[in-house]
């Protein structure tokens, strides 16, 4: 019996549309399954890969398809590919990044769980693309119920020969392994990800050398996230002009959005890209608006690293340019809606506490910074704050951003520095009257 | 020796799937802690010998993962999420809510050694909050009503 997260999707949406497809089965049942993922044209591409097509020919496809990694960074996946060296001796190794934990992101494991088979496609495809033998799926340790599907998964890819050695006898050999994590959200950045699955704590590394370069036991290595793997399979079958009929000109194709927070309809959406974002909060067929009439306070677009949205900007593509263009990210396509009844200043005490507490500690800035930002908004919001705190803290995340090995530094400061600039007049009203003055209702039924 | 000899086989098939052994840690450590429910010095000395990785390699890793604690826990681990989606939809409250209900702080264990409560970060489940992820298992869209089902449920299993 397989474990299935009650979440909403838009599977049925999805199934009328000739050209959404991450979603397309994943409230069958059965989808889990090699046999009924076949039956769906399951393992067609990587036939198709394996039997006629040169690794040059899938990464130039997966290249003009547009396709950009969907974990959060947004970058070309084809071309992340084409930087492996030709000419390396070394092993080639493909890592699919499982460790989804970016608070609001919940939608690599509807993949897990229902399609496992999606991903550990695309994970071939890319394997071969680059001339890898040997690929790792790395899953967060939280995710049981996930890491027993992948690899049931796996073994029924085995047994059926889409894994193991000379493949539809082509002499090419490819294995997996199911990797766990334990528990550190810093190891879904693909440095300190490496790090952890060499058996080290997980700390980020210095670039360069890239991991392309030098990754995986100093070897070649390709890092990609599961909703980017799962699409591959499709772009192979149906060819990059295909994509490319989806999203926007430089956001191709489409995305699952997850949408938390105060909506009706908290669930994981597949739209294209470009998908208007208050469509995808209002409509009736996607979040329906927000319990008990209630107004909208922010929105949190791409995930808990992301620049908070004012009421007035949401009026925005889905897209990575559209909302770099308010000031934001599509970062993992994770939507976190508040009402007006939630204070600015205790969602950021939310936020900076996960932070810090996920801080690696390797960079001094991000490692105590993160530290005094908690210290400081906690006070802020328990009305204990002091006048120049702000200006502080705006100092503070000045000295975080970019100096900083990895992204997190710059995940924990950006939502912070959105907010003291949308909201000021909140931040001030917690320091000169000693008290949070929003209701602040999140009680649960 | 506290590893069962499953366990012990178990983590050396691990290590036999790595180029490297070293990254037969967290799997070698994953499997002592579904077994023992937490981790000691013993534990860590008892996997490098299966696995000949030195001790202090072992160590240093466990060190730094949330999910191999030392201390030992109650039979029934609950982890409440308290990240921005969860804390939207009243995580503070749930987490009040169970203190209520086993008579414990957060960072307790229940005198009768069935229960410790704990709040962790993000599990992933943020279109289903609130959440709890007890022992291997998560609980979704949680309510009182459902609460009070569950933690009945494990009691009468206990």
């Amino acid at each position: 019996m397989s474990f299935y997260s009650p979440v909403i999707t838009n599977a049925a949406e999805v199934a009328q549309s000739d050209d959404l497809h991450l979603f397309r089965y994943v409230e069958d049942p059965e989808q889990h399954n090699v046999d009924t993922y076949e039956k769906h044209g399951g393992y067609v591409a990587w036939k198709k890969v394996l039997t006629s097509m040169q690794p040059d020919e899938v990464i130039a496809e997966v290249k003009n398809s547009g396709l950009r990694g969907r974990g959060g960074a947004g970058f070309p996946t084809g071309m992340k590919w084409g930087f492996v060296p030709k000419d390396s001796p070394k092993a080639r190794y493909l890592i699919c990044n499982a460790d989804e934990s970016e608070p609001g992101t919940c939608k690599d494991r509807v993949i897990m769980e229902r399609d496992p088979h999606a991903m550990i496609e695309g994970m071939a495809i890319g394997a071969y693309a680059i001339g890898s033998h040997l690929m790792f799926c790395y899953i967060r340790g939280e995710f049981g119920h996930c890491i027993d599907q992948v690899e049931a998964a796996m073994k029924q890819a085995y047994a059926k020969g889409h894994l193991g050695k000379n493949i539809y006898g082509s002499g090419y050999d490819l294995d997996m392994v199911v990797h766990t994590g334990g528990g550190a959200y810093i190891c879904g950045e693909e440095t300190a990800l490496l790090n952890s699955l060499e058996g080290e704590k997980g700390l980020s590394r210095i670039r360069p050398p890239f991991p392309a370069v030098a990754g995986l036991y100093a070897s070649p290595t390709i890092v990609n996230n599961v909703e980017t793997l799962a699409a591959v399979p499709h772009i192979i079958n149906r060819g990059a002009d295909w994509y490319k009929t989806m999203g926007t000109e430089k956001s191709a194709g489409s995305k699952i959005f997850s949408l938390t927070g105060h909506v009706n309809r908290p669930g994981n959406y597949e739209v294209p890209l470009g998908f208007n974002l208050k469509t995808l909060i209002y409509d009736e067929k996607y979040g329906a608006g927000i319990p008990n009439g209630k107004k909208l306070k922010a929105v949190i677009p791409g995930g808990a690293s992301t620049p908070y949205l004012k009421p007035d900007m949401i009026d925005v593509g889905l897209d990575y340019e559209s909302l770099a263009s308010v000031g934001s990210m599509l970062g993992s396509g994770a939507i976190i809606v508040l009402d007006e009844d939630t204070c600015i200043v205790w969602s950021i005490m939310k936020l900076i506490h996960f932070f810090r507490h996920e801080s690696c500690g390797k960079c001094t800035p991000c490692r105590e910074g993160t530290g005094w930002l908690e210290q400081l908004i906690t006070r802020i919001e328990h009305g204990e704050g002091r006048p120049g705190d702000i200006e502080k803290i705006d100092d503070l995340c000045g000295n975080i951003l970019g100096r900083t090995i990895c992204p997190l530094g710059d995940a924990a400061v950006m939502p912070i520095q959105s907010t003291i600039k949308h909201w000021r007049d909140e931040w001030q009203y917690h320091i000169d009257h000693k008290k949070c003055p929003c209701a602040n209702t999140h009680e649960f039924k | 020796m506290i590893l069962t000899e499953e366990s012990v086989k178990a983590i050396k098939e691990k290590v036999k799937l790595y180029p490297q052994r070293k990254s037969a840690i967290l799997p070698a450590l994953t499997i002592a802690y579904r077994q023992v429910g937490h981790l000691s010095d013993e534990i860590y000395q008892e996997i490098s010998r299966a696995t000949r990785i030195p001790y202090v390699e072992i160590a240093e890793a466990a060190t730094f993962y949330t999910m191999f604690p030392k201390a030992p826990r109650g039979k029934y681990l609950i982890q409440v999420c308290h990240n921005i989606s969860c804390a939207l939809l009243g995580a503070d409250s749930l987490i009040g809510y169970l203190e209520e209900k086993l008579g414990i702080k957060k960072g307790e264990t229940t005198p009768d050694n069935l229960f410790t409560l704990i709040s962790v970060e993000c599990l992933g489940s943020c279109a289903t909050a609130p959440m709890m992820q007890i022992n291997n298992d998560f609980y979704e869209n949680l309510t009182r009503a459902k609460v009070d089902e569950i933690l009945e449920e494990l009691k009468a299993k206990a």
